[in-house]
């Protein structure tokens, strides 16, 4: 896409920039048995660019449903344009002129691009739909935008990032004093951001109020002025850019966990013999899009952490070690001898298990139970012709239910009863079942308790000094330290340095998230 | 971000010609960026193709060639382009409406009953009309506020329809009042000793306002959104819903009209007419260039799908020494390369492929 000159802004900002435009207070929202969101502040100027920030979890998505009218919240208020407001639906934050843009994009591939922004609100002349005018409208709007797009084209031929515009046209073809961006950038390449951030530039300098959601740092430094940092649903603090330091942004979006855990004790790491051939090795493994080419060696007995923010590349990294996504560059060895995973169950055959980030979707069956979920894998390797004998199955699930200390200790329970770490330690057990030689452990530890945390954490140890080797991924940096023997730190989806994780402390990993290893 | 996609926008007299990246032709660009481009490939292919099985039959046949043969395509035709005028609606949605036939079957009972008791004949079809909207109305209701599959839902209103033919009268009722009698045997003379029925004008009325409604009203543009990508149009704000139950309730009453048409063609009301002809009008709007899958196509195109499937007939009466079952036959073929053709049209035309 071609950009014309910038023009001059369209004059619609509201007169005094010191007066926020938006003003969110004391916000509390609860889930049942959740705390979302804990009397958090937001305030957002004309004018301006706001970054939202925060980790998985920290509140970040809430924050914006409850300012779009999506959830309501329990307590706090939010003031639009000097007035009380309480928005019961997306729409009527619309007509107040606050517009969402999401992730994915909410057009009709089908239509052309004039249609998609004018659709349900066409201009109209004598009963039927003003062709003529509806373009007119449409050049208009992606005039202000300068965007250069044909509007008769189709949506749907235009790369994603066009789309994305397009919808930003349409959020902005009504009177638009605050558009909300979540996650715009995660699917555009730089080319496309920069694109999108002239957008962005443009709307700012005509006195729109927006509010960008992003997981890159670098793109926030880029693009916003004012930052609002949230961590467990709670504020944390609202800076303004140029007073942050990243150092301080990324302490403060990951925080400091007291050392409630006791350290584990590890026996002085697991020494690697220089001449060793790694049990899994990885040369410029990479997939066009989600990760640039990696080296990554994975010995017998040691624990390997992949750490990052959200984004950073490290679920899409064991993803690709899993086979769950195809490598489109870059060869992986295990043991020495070059191996192909296309499908997870190549990676099996090869002993690889994988624990998912993401456990209720793609992990553990709630409606089977405790024991149906624990020999599921070990029955998948066998094959179904083969079926495990009742005995040794039993037997089998005894074992490991006590060995993990699943509660309750019930093997006939329906596994959508137990609690999240209980259901983290069957997940875990199904793969201890079938024997891995690599366990990839994406997020093992989200979302439990700190008890069974230090329980997984003490169990991934014994396993590694067993002869396991484990790739243990988590967006607690301290947990990667105290336990891994290696730390693999990624960064906008790049690996940028390995650490050795016994010399090594959380600083250390922190400043090379926040500086890309370039410092 | 690329140029390729976009052509310029305005017509720039210092801009050289949109040639494309990559040597791609102006009309290839064209193909690929327009909302008409592909779709309208489709029709073209199939109008294509009408013109090449009636030259065909032309010139194996002698007098396939002759103006009447041609009109009579729409002669004996028109109720099934009403029929896939109303199909295409639904099918722009994503939706199928495998009732239709049936309704057919039953405005034929419902019309010859109602006269062969002495009702005067615009009550009857206006008594015709109501129930293939209500019939529509209901199916539609359930489609949208139940959240049924529209297959299972139409199913059953047609073996609801089929069934409600049945109770009114087994035996099939000639019809003898005199505006039916007109309307089945006064013909429109044009010149060159040719001619039209009535019906053929209501088809083609029907046609025309379907291509306003489709492409000029909200209604319309909301069709082709929900076939697009539902969730979207109802995140954009636009009346899901209501459209949803509104191309269930079009279908409903052009299957009844197209009932009435038939009635007029065949002079009487009987419980197996139109078996299939359901298969025949989705065989007509497939041919034609829609998307089963919703949210592309045109009905002129289904006019085009009618007459093609038309023709077939055509060649194979006039060659007499062939079944009646090669029709079929034919149309599967047929059918079948047109949703491979759409399948690489489709393919096509997303981007970076």
């Amino acid at each position: 896409m071609r950009t014309t000159p910038a023009g001059p802004a369209d004059g619609a900002g509201p007169a005094t920039p010191s007066q926020p435009v938006v003003e969110m207070s004391g916000i509390t929202i609860e889930f049942p048995g959740v705390k979302a969101l804990q009397a958090v502040d937001l305030r957002l100027f004309p004018g301006e660019v706001h970054a939202l920030m925060g980790e998985n979890g920290a509140g970040k998505s809430t924050l914006i449903k409850a300012l779009t009218g999506v959830y309501s919240y329990d307590s706090g208020t939010v003031t639009v344009g000097g007035t009380e407001r309480s928005f019961s639906s997306p729409a009527e934050a619309q007509a107040a002129g606050i517009s969402t843009v999401y992730q994915e994009v909410n057009l009709c591939p089908n239509l052309s691009v004039t249609e998609n922004i004018v659709l349900g609100r066409e201009p109209r002349r004598r009963g039927h739909i003003d062709r003529r005018a509806s373009r007119t409208r449409a050049r208009a709007v992606l005039a202000r935008l300068h965007l250069d797009v044909d509007p008769d084209s189709t949506l749907g031929t235009h790369p994603i990032a066009v789309q994305q515009l397009v919808a930003i046209a349409r959020a902005v073809d009504t009177d638009c004093r605050v558009l909300v961006l979540d996650e715009p950038t995660s699917s555009l390449d730089a080319g496309e951001v920069a694109e999108l951030f002239r957008v962005i530039r443009a709307l700012r300098d005509s006195g729109v109020a927006i509010l960008f959601v992003s997981h890159f740092l670098d793109q926030v430094y880029e693009i916003s002025d004012r930052m609002t940092v949230l961590r467990n649903g709670q504020l944390v603090g609202e800076h303004r850019t140029a007073d942050l330091p990243r150092l301080q942004l990324v302490q403060e979006m990951i925080g400091r966990e007291l050392a409630t855990l006791e350290d584990l004790e590890r026996a002085a790491a697991n020494p690697v013999p220089t001449d060793a051939v790694p049990r899994l090795s990885g040369r410029g493994l990479g997939r066009t899009g989600a990760l640039a080419p990696v080296d990554l060696d994975v010995h017998a007995g040691r624990v390997v952490g992949l750490a990052g923010l959200l984004g950073s590349g490290r679920t899409e990294l064991t993803r690709l070690l899993f086979g769950a996504d195809r490598a489109t560059s870059g060869e992986l060895r295990m043991d020495g001898r070059p191996v192909r995973l296309r499908s997870p169950r190549q990676a099996i055959a090869h002993r690889i298990a994988f624990s998912s980030e993401d456990r209720k979707a793609e992990g553990v069956v709630g409606d089977l139970t405790v024991r149906d979920n624990l020999l599921l894998a070990l029955q998948a390797r066998r094959g179904w012709l083969r079926p495990i004998p009742r005995r040794t199955g039993d037997e089998l699930v005894a074992k490991y239910m006590a060995a993990l200390d699943v509660r309750p200790a019930d093997p006939d329970a329906l596994l959508r009863n137990l609690s999240g770490g209980n259901q983290q330690k069957v997940l875990l057990a199904r793969w201890l079942l079938t024997e891995p030689r690599l366990l990839l452990l994406d997020e093992p530890t989200r979302g439990i308790d700190i008890g069974a945390k230090a329980q997984i954490q003490q169990l991934v140890a014994q396993l590694a000094s067993d002869g396991m080797s484990v790739v243990f991924v988590s967006a607690e940096l301290e947990e990667v330290v105290r336990i891994c023997d290696q730390v693999v730190v990624l960064r906008d989806r790049q690996k940028v340095a390995e650490l050795d994780g016994a010399t090594s402390s959380v600083d250390d990993v922190v400043d090379l998230i926040a500086r890309g290893g370039r410092s | 971000m690329t140029v390729s996609d976009t052509r310029p926008t305005a017509p720039d007299p210092a801009a050289p010609p949109p040639a494309g990246p990559g040597g791609r032709r102006p009309w290839q660009t064209w193909l690929r960026s327009t909302t008409t481009g592909s779709r309208t490939f489709s029709v073209l292919v199939t109008g294509v193709l009408l013109v090449v099985l009636f030259g065909t039959g032309s010139a194996r046949y002698e007098n396939f060639g002759s103006p009447q043969v041609a009109l009579n395509l729409l002669v004996d035709n028109a109720h099934l382009v009403v029929l896939a005028v109303g199909m295409t609606f639904v099918i722009l949605t994503g939706g199928i409406d495998l009732s239709s036939g049936a309704v057919v079957a039953l405005s034929t009972v419902i019309a010859a009953s109602l006269l062969e008791a002495g009702w005067p004949a615009p009550v009857a079809i206006a008594v015709v009309l109501a129930t293939g909207a209500l019939l529509g109305w209901l199916m539609g209701a359930a489609v949208h506020h139940l959240q049924l599959q529209p297959f299972i839902v139409t199913l059953a209103g047609m073996f609801l329809a089929r069934g409600l033919c049945f109770v009114i009268s087994v035996p099939s009722i000639p019809i003898r009042d005199p505006f039916f009698q007109s309307m089945a045997q006064d013909v429109v003379e044009l010149p060159g000793n040719t001619f039209l029925t009535y019906s053929v004008f209501i088809a083609l009325a029907v046609l025309v306002a379907a291509v306003w409604v489709l492409h000029r009203t909200r209604f319309g543009r909301t069709v082709y959104a929900i076939g697009g990508n539902e969730s979207s149009a109802a995140l954009m704000g636009l009346a899901v819903g209501r459209t949803k139950v509104g191309v269930y309730v079009i279908s409903g009453t052009l299957s009844a009209l197209a009932g009435l048409l038939f009635t007029f063609y065949m002079l009487s009301g009987y419980s197996l007419h139109a078996i299939g002809m359901e298969l025949d009008a989705i065989a007509a709007v497939v041919i034609g260039g829609t998307l089963l899958t919703g949210g592309a196509g045109y009905v002129v195109g289904s006019l085009l799908g009618v007459l093609v499937l038309g023709t077939i007939q055509a060649l194979i009466s006039f060659d007499g020494g062939l079944s009646s079952w090669w029709t079929k036959i034919t149309v599967g073929v047929l059918l079948l390369v047109f949703v491979v053709v759409q399948r690489l049209t489709t393919r096509r035309a997303r981007p970076g492929t």
